[in-house]
């Protein structure tokens, strides 16, 4: 079970409910994928199109954890407010954090993250950040009061899977008690899989489900793949290497003659 | 007076805020709102007084990844 500030989830997936075709897609998407949290944001409304009620209405029939963001933010300023303006919007005290530092990567900016999260935690938010694979920002981020770090795979959006493999087994090693997540750059289940195994407790995604081909059927490939992961890495992983050695018993092999060194 | 509603430049008499969400017809809809970078709690919206060129955002719920 996947346990964030003190809620228990069967479902290793938080889903994002932006880019989908259609409202029904959405929810058919949702429904097929499992996750038990899904992202949403807020954005300026209209009064003319009235946009947010609509699809609020939609949110609240899936009967998910909602997890609102603070996308788009530079600042901590303007990331604190969009948390409390989500606060009082959606009714949770949940908050995805983010605080970006410029359009081309959209990656997170840790200084104005660890002062938004160092806000946010005392005024009672339960803060998911997202983050880099940066061990003296994570550090700052627990010390803040997190208790729950996302690290990016890959720059949102870019599909590009986990680019630093080898940063992120380290961030897992070195919080083995601290839920960790991977947000952001997911495209293929198999990317998903890959974090899963490492031993991270889940995955964030949105683009790679929103945009597949077939979503919900996407959808349905990430979950079982996010699974799968998840029960290798408990079941315990061989360590790789360099060298082949034979899986079938080299004892009684017929023919077997042993090679003698001339 | 002149004011910036979610960025954009509109002339208003609305004397608070929670006049300015009434008279868009926002009354009763769920929105958050915030006055010059600030969060501004529902229930503060008609002690909040509007200024000439405040800024002025209000938000709703929209999809998110």
């Amino acid at each position: 079970m996947l346990e964030l500030y003190g809620k228990k989830f069967t479902s290793r997936m938080l889903l994002g409910t932006a880019g989908y075709a259609s409202p029904d897609i959405l929810r058919q998407a949702v429904e097929t994928s499992g996750a038990e949290i899904v992202t949403v944001s807020l954005r300026r409304e209209s009064a003319r199109a009235r946009t947010g009620q609509g699809f609020w209405e939609l949110i609240e029939k899936l009967g998910r954890l909602v997890l609102p963001n603070t996308a788009g933010c530079r600042t901590a300023k303007e990331a604190v407010a969009t948390a409390q303006m989500a606060r009082e919007l959606f009714g949770t005290t949940w908050i995805k954090l983010e605080v970006i530092a410029n359009d081309d990567t959209l990656q997170p900016e840790l200084f104005g993250l660890v002062e938004a999260a160092t806000e946010l935690c005392a005024d009672g938010f339960q803060v998911l950040p997202y983050t880099t694979e940066d061990l003296s920002a994570a550090e700052r981020l627990v010390a803040a009061g997190c208790d729950v770090l996302m690290p990016w795979g890959s720059p949102i959006g870019s599909a590009r899977g986990l680019l630093n493999k080898t940063a992120l087994h380290s961030m897992r090693a070195y919080f083995p008690e601290t839920p960790l997540i991977v947000d952001a750059g997911i495209g293929t289940p198999s990317h998903a899989a890959e974090a899963m195994e490492m031993g991270y407790d889940g995955v964030l995604l949105n683009t790679a489900i929103a945009k597949a081909g077939d979503p919900i059927k996407m959808a349905e490939g990430f979950a079982k793949t996010i699974q799968a992961g998840r029960i290798a890495y408990e079941a315990g992983l061989i360590e790789p290497r360099d060298m082949a050695t034979p899986s079938t018993p080299v004892a009684g092999t017929p023919f077997f003659k042993i090679d003698h060194a001339s | 007076m002149q004011i910036l509603l979610n960025g954009e430049r509109v002339t208003t008499d609305a004397s608070t805020l929670d006049e300015l969400c009434a008279r868009l017809g926002f009354g009763e809809a769920k929105v958050a709102t915030a006055v010059n970078g600030s969060f501004v709690a529902a229930g503060a919206r008609e002690r909040t007084a509007l200024s000439e060129a405040d800024e002025v955002e209000i938000v709703a719920p929209r999809q998110g990844g």
